[in-house]
This record gives C-alpha cells, sequence and structure tokens, in this order.
C-alpha cells in the first residue's frame, strides 16, 4: 500500500536562531525564537498554529511554547522518537495531519543546547538517557558510550567490505566544508578544510577522526506546514512535501543495531527511500539536491546507496569526482551541513531543503532544482522526504 | 550570565586590546649582575661554570661569564611589591586593566597555559635589559575543564642597552570562569575514602538480570534459547522473533568467537576506562553475537576476522565483564 497524501501539504515558512557553542538563553528561548522567525517567514499569525510537532528528545514541551509565543488552540501534536531519526519523521506528522484536516497550520521544531547545556559526547551516563537504559547497558560497560563509538563499528565494516577509507571519507568532509565556506550563518564559514587538517585531526574513535564527525551546537530550527491551497495565500514560495516516510529495519536497535545480518547497510533507510520513491513517483535520477543526514562522514556513503544515487559499495567512487558539489552530480548539504554548519538534529537541513526549491541557497546550484531529498540521522529509527515546486 | 548582545559588546571590548602594547618597556632594576646570576644557579642546580665561574669563562669562547638564557624574563620582573596589589587597584598596565574587564564579567580565574621562548643573543653582567610586550591574539570563547574563557596569547621581546634582540617569549594565559568544585569527599560524615572510578554498570531488570548474574556469579556467558523453536537470540528479550513463544531457557557459550567489526575508542576519555580501548562485535561460535573489548592486542593489529576467545574477569574493583583476547594461530 502506498501512503496518499503526497503533495498535499507544503512548508510554507521556515526560520532558525543563530547557531553558536553558546547560546546564553534557554531552549525554551531558542525554539520561540525560531518559530516566530518562521511564522514571519511567511506571513502567518501566531493564532494560525493548530498544530506543533518535535522529537521526544526535545526539553521543551510544545504548550510551553505555545504559551509563552501566544499560540491559538492546537488540534494536533506529536513528538518523534531517536534523535536526529525524527527530523523528516516530524513533517510526516505535519504532512499526514494536514493532508487529513487534522489540523490546518503545524510547526515542526527542534531546540537544543547542544554544546553549552546537554551534551552527547559526555555520552549516555546521567540524565540523558531514562527510558530504554537496559539497552545502553549491553554496550556502556565495554566504553561504547558516545554516537562515535557505535558508529565507528559500522564504518569499520563498511571500509572492510568496500574498500572505502580517509581519501573517501575526506571527500565527504571536505565537500561539504566548501559549502559553509559559502554559508555565513556556518560555524566555518570562511575556514576551508585542507587535506593536511584532516589528518592532523584528532582521532575519536577509530576509523572516526575529528572531522568526519559533526559539530556540536546550540541553536533552533523550526518550519511550517500548511495546505497547498492556504499556501498560495502566503508571503513565500511554499516547497511542497511530495513524499515522505519514516522507517525502522527489521532488528532496529537505536544506534547499535550489532546484531543485524549485516552491519555495513542501513536497512531502515533503503525502506525510507522505497517509500517515498513510491509516494511520489520518482527515482533517484529524478533528484536534484540532496540533504543528506551527515553527522558522521561515513553515513553519507550508505545514504546514497540506499537512495540509488550508486550501488551498494559504490558511494565510495560516487563520491569522489566532486559529485556532492555544486556542479556535481548531486549538490549535497548546501548549507555545509551538520559536519560544518551545525548540529540542529537534521532540522537545518530540512530548512536548507525548502531554500533548495525556493532558490534562495547560499549555495543555490545553477541549475533548475525541482526534487530536493533530505534524510534523517541513520542508525536510529529513520526517515526521507522530497521536497519539490508548487504545482 | 550575560545575553548575546552584552556577550558581543565585552567581546568587542576584549578584542579591542589584540596588538597593543602592555605600556612602555619596562627596564630592569638591576643590570644583569654576577650575584643574582649566582643565586638562581644555586636554586636551579646548575653548575655550569659558564655562569658562575669567572676564571673558567675567561679562557671560554665567551671571554667571560654569561647569564643563563632562561633568566632572561627574570631581569625586568617588578619585584616583591606586586604581591601586594589588590584586584581593585587601579591597573598598572594595559594587562592588568584587560584582565580586571575580564573579572568584571565573571571570568576571574587566570592560569598560565604556555611559554616558548627563543633565545638571540646572550646577556653578560652589566648589560641593561629591556622588554617590550604585546597583546598577540585573543581566542573565541573555549569551554575547558576547568571553566569556559578566553586564551590570550602575549608576546614580549627582549633587548640591551645597544637594541641588540636578546630573545622573544610567547606566553599564554586563560581567563576563565572557574566551574563549581564538586562538594568536598565526605570526610565529615565517616571519613569514606573516594575510590577510584569504575565502569558504568548495566541498569537490571527482568529481561537481563539473569544473563548478568551469571556473568557476577558464574563467570559464565549464557546465550537466550527459545524453548519452543530454539532459535538462540542475543540481547535477551522476553519474546521468541520468530515464533512468540515466551517460554525460554539458555546455553552456555564456549566464547569462541570471530571479529565482525570492531573501533579503537580515543576520545573523549570517561572516567573508569583506560584508553585507546578496543570495541568489538563478535560473532560467537554458536552464531549470536555479543559486544565486548577485545584486549592484550595492539589495536594496530585488529581486523575484522580476527578469532578471539573470552573469558569472563573482574575488570575493576567492581566490574565483571566478558573479555576477549586473539588466538594465536
Amino acid at each position: 500500500m502506498v501512503a496518499n497524501f503526497g503533495g498535499k501539504s507544503a512548508i510554507v515558512g521556515i526560520g532558525a536562531t543563530e547557531f553558536s557553542k553558546n547560546s546564553g538563553r534557554s531552549e525554551l528561548q531558542l525554539a520561540c525564537e525560531a518559530v516566530v522567525a518562521a511564522l514571519k517567514d511567511c506571513g502567518l499569525k501566531p493564532d494560525d498554529v493548530d498544530g506543533m510537532v518535535s522529537f521526544t528528545m526535545d526539553s521543551t514541551d510544545e504548550i510551553e511554547i505555545a504559551r509563552t509565543v501566544g499560540l491559538g488552540e492546537l488540534n494536533f501534536y506529536a513528538c518523534t522518537p531517536h534523535g536526529g531519526g525524527a527530523a523528516t519523521g516530524l513533517l510526516h506528522q505535519a504532512a499526514m495531519a494536514v493532508s487529513t484536516g487534522a489540523a490546518e497550520a503545524v510547526v515542526c521544531y527542534r531546540s537544543l543546547n547542544g554544546r553549552s547545556g546537554q551534551r552527547y559526547s559526555d555520552g549516555v551516563s546521567g540524565d540523558l538517557i531514562t527510558s530504554d537504559l537496559i539497552h545502553w547497558g549491553w554496550h556502556m560497560p565495554y566504553g561504547l558510550l558516545t554516537p562515535a563509538s557505535w558508529v565507528a563499528m559500522f564504518t569499520q565494516r563498511y571500509n572492510h567490505l568496500t574498500g572505502c577509507g580517509k581519501d573517501n571519507m575526506f571527500e565527504v568532509a571536505r565537500q561539504t566544508r566548501d559549502m559553509a565556506v559559502n554559508n555565513p550563518a556556518a560555524f566555518f564559514y570562511e575556514k576551508p578544510l585542507d587535506r593536511e587538517q584532516y589528518d592532523k585531526a584528532k582521532t575519536i574513535v577509530a576509523p572516526l577522526d575529528l572531522f568526519d564527525c559533526c559539530q556540536e551546537s546550540d541553536g533552533a530550527a523550526a518550519c511550517i506546514v500548511t495546505t497547498p491551497e492556504r499556501a498560495k495565500d502566503l508571503k513565500q514560495e511554499g516547497a511542497l512535501i511530495l513524499g515522505v516516510g519514516q522507517a525502522a529495519g527489521v532488528d532496529q536497535e537505536v544506534m547499535t543495531s550489532f546484531y543485524r545480518d549485516e552491519l555495513a547497510a542501513i536497512p531502515s533507510m533503503d525502506i525510507a527511500a522505497q517509500q517515498v520513491y513510491a509516494q511520489t513517483g520518482l527515482c533517484a535520477d529524478d533528484i536534484d539536491a540532496g540533504v543528506i543526514y551527515d553527522a558522521f562522514t561515513s553515513i553519507v556513503f550508505w545514504q546514497l546507496e540506499s537512495w540509488g544515487f550508486c550501488k551498494p559499495g559504490e558511494a565510495k567512487d560516487f563520491v569522489m569526482n566532486d559529485n556532492l558539489s555544486l556542479k556535481g552530480r548531486l549538490p549535497c548539504n548546501t548549507h555545509g551541513g551538520q559536519l560544518s554548519e551545525a548540529y540542529i538534529h537534521g532540522m537545518n537541513g530540512v530548512n536548507e531543503g525548502v531554500r533548495l526549491v525556493r532558490g534562495t541557497s547560499t549555495n543555490q546550484p545553477e541549475k533548475d532544482v525541482n526534487n530536493v531529498l533530505v534524510t534523517s540521522g541513520v542508525g536510529v529509527p529513520t526517515g526521507g522526504m522530497i521536497l519539490g515546486k508548487m504545482k | 550570565m550575560m545575553n548575546p548582545e552584552e556577550k558581543k559588546a565585552f567581546e568587542k571590548q576584549i578584542h579591542a586590546y589584540i596588538g597593543k602594547e602592555f605600556g612602555p618597556a619596562l627596564v630592569g632594576q638591576d643590570d644583569v649582575n654576577q650575584a643574582m646570576v649566582r643565586q638562581w644557579c644555586e636554586v636551579m642546580g646548575d653548575a655550569n661554570p659558564a655562569y658562575t665561574d669567572t676564571e673558567w669563562a675567561a679562557t671560554s669562547s665567551r671571554g667571560g661569564t654569561i647569564a643563563p638564557p632562561s633568566m632572561l624574563h627574570i631581569w625586568v620582573m617588578q619585584g616583591y611589591p606586586m604581591a601586594f596589589i589588590k584586584p581593585d587597584d587601579p591597573p598598572v598596565d594595559r594587562q592588568r586593566e584587560l584582565h580586571q574587564i575580564f573579572d568584571k564579567y565573571g571570568y576571574k580565574g587566570v592560569v598560565a597555559t604556555n611559554c616558548t621562548t627563543e633565545f638571540f643573543t646572550e646577556a653578560k653582567p652589566g648589560d641593561s635589559i629591556q622588554s617590550h610586550s604585546t597583546f598577540d591574539t585573543i581566542s573565541d570563547e573555549k569551554a575547558t575543564g576547568i571553566g569556559t574563557g578566553y586564551f590570550i596569547e602575549t608576546v614580549t621581546n627582549f633587548t640591551n642597552q645597544d637594541g641588540e634582540k636578546l630573545g622573544r617569549m610567547v606566553f599564554r594565559v586563560l581567563k576563565f570562569i572557574p566551574t563549581a568544585q564538586p562538594a568536598a569527599a565526605e570526610e565529615s560524615s565517616g571519613g569514606a575514602m573516594s575510590k577510584d572510578p569504575t565502569r558504568l554498570a548495566p541498569a537490571l531488570g527482568h529481561d537481563n538480570k539473569w544473563w548478568w548474574d551469571a556473568v557476577n556469579n558464574d563467570d559464565k556467558v549464557l546465550i537466550q534459547r527459545c524453548k519452543s523453536c530454539e532459535t538462540l537470540r542475543h540481547p535477551p528479550r522476553p519474546m521468541c522473533h520468530k515464533c512468540q513463544s515466551l517460554e525460554w531457557d539458555s546455553i552456555e557459550s564456549t566464547m569462541d568467537g570471530t571479529v565482525n567489526s570492531f573501533c579503537v575508542i580515543c576520545y573523549p576519555e570517561i572516567p573508569g576506562y583506560s584508553y585507546p580501548l578496543v570495541g568489538a562485535v563478535i560473532e560467537l561460535a554458536e552464531g549470536t553475537r555479543l559486544v565486548s573489548n577485545v584486549v592484550d592486542v595492539d589495536p594496530d593489529d585488529m581486523v575484522i576476522g580476527m578469532k578471539v576467545k573470552g573469558t569472563v574477569e573482574q575488570v575493576d574493583e567492581v566490574t565483571k565483564l566478558p573479555q576477549f583476547r586473539p588466538v594465536k594461530s
């Protein structure tokens, strides 16, 4: 069965705070700032909003934002679990709500003081994990405490089977950084990355070195989803949600699916791709640009394979010919990604997807951009989305 | 805490110091002299006759004693009265002025982090030493183990009475907001000594406690088995994913294994673990997988496919864990 809500909702407004290492204010405040910026961007009023969606990992409840910002009555609210795996999951919720009439205008948001507050590099001890402690207990005593340690395990296996290595991983880091160099909002604005810097950086968890890992950032990003009809009356050109899906694979764990048949792939993203391509009738050839979740360089390879830009095991070659750059086959993470713009759990990427459709990215490709792929974090249950121009 | 505008204004204020001099050049209160050199060498335990043995030095290539190069910054030090300057006293120079700005915003801590000195020419008795100091760089705000702050790097050039360059010193300090120290150990409540940190322990519940009990009490690694279809599964779960049976027992693993994948954990270092630490997914001979460590191995020698053998071991004061070692072929 194919979901029937493709093309029946659109992202009409986007907003964000600045991205920093120390926001100096509460996550509630950051969230409210981003929501208000998104409302201003599209011209909707706070009391036009009747739905709100976020991450289960967000510390700020939607009702706190609603009463702080002065939003109206809410008909719909939901949270999506699994960290960055939720990014397009929010849009999935919003698109379903809007296309069914459950809500008319839904705010999707994520706000975190990921550097000055709770840092993921602090590991999974302490307050970060509450509900699935037993699962983490299979890994914590052995020192597998950080996202880098979990992803390194998959990376090692993938590299072993495909011949992928530092040359290929550097290409992902470099091409993403080159985008950030032109993006004033990016942490690495005007700071290119060369091979020597990349090689000299410290090892975090081999085979992942410092610049294979995303940043820890403070900031918030939000966007607004409404019906295509309503979108036509608003200030900005909408970005139609052509298709969006969530996906957890067989034998899926949160970050530690070490017990599946093969570690060197992400079946959950394969499922997301199949769903979204079926929903939209599109295929890899139709995708003009990508915002591919890049918490680590290596996870980009697996997603390129899942979405059919190359065959399994061949992403290492795909990235070598500047194919992720503006003139390449798939201009990718044109905001600088989470490696080089900021780590806002993929919601800054959703906003960049909208900019690419609008034609307003600071790294806008010269070609027509009709269909933009946006993906969620991997290793966790995940998802993906294709955005397109309003019809 | 500063809001973003205040922070911006603060940073503008401190960054304005970059490139500025501390003030007029400092001139040594005493010329280079044999008495101070002798005291320095005594304290430092430096018996080099080039510094203190005038007779020997007269026959050396220098034709006389020289001052130890590492004394260079000593000659221009301001002496004992510096110890009586109070935090709110009018600043004696721009360095003190800058530090007072930091103090005002809560960056009250200061710690010297690096010092690099280059030496060009030797100083000799009778020389008058001068120093010129400038602010070279002030970093962005950095979070460190002792608190959040800014690194201030200064450059000092030393010259003699003829304007000859003697040396150049780069000195870096961190001005920071000290992190609150953890409460003092429970000495008052019975004198319990703090123990070495240990590995993080798994939380125990219905579905996993039996497995950890076997490790802790019997030194055994068990594998859960469905009583109905005999499918093995790990990590333990209450229901069989093949036949949905809730009935299960277990078998003991032989701990013969093969490395399916691994990683070498280096950073950040969490108390209770030693690094680099090899984490590995072990494919057990029984067919299930177990995440563990491979020990007694050079991380560079790790390869996927390596044969390993495991045992249950005491890895710290309170923790028992399965650990694996390479099998010598």
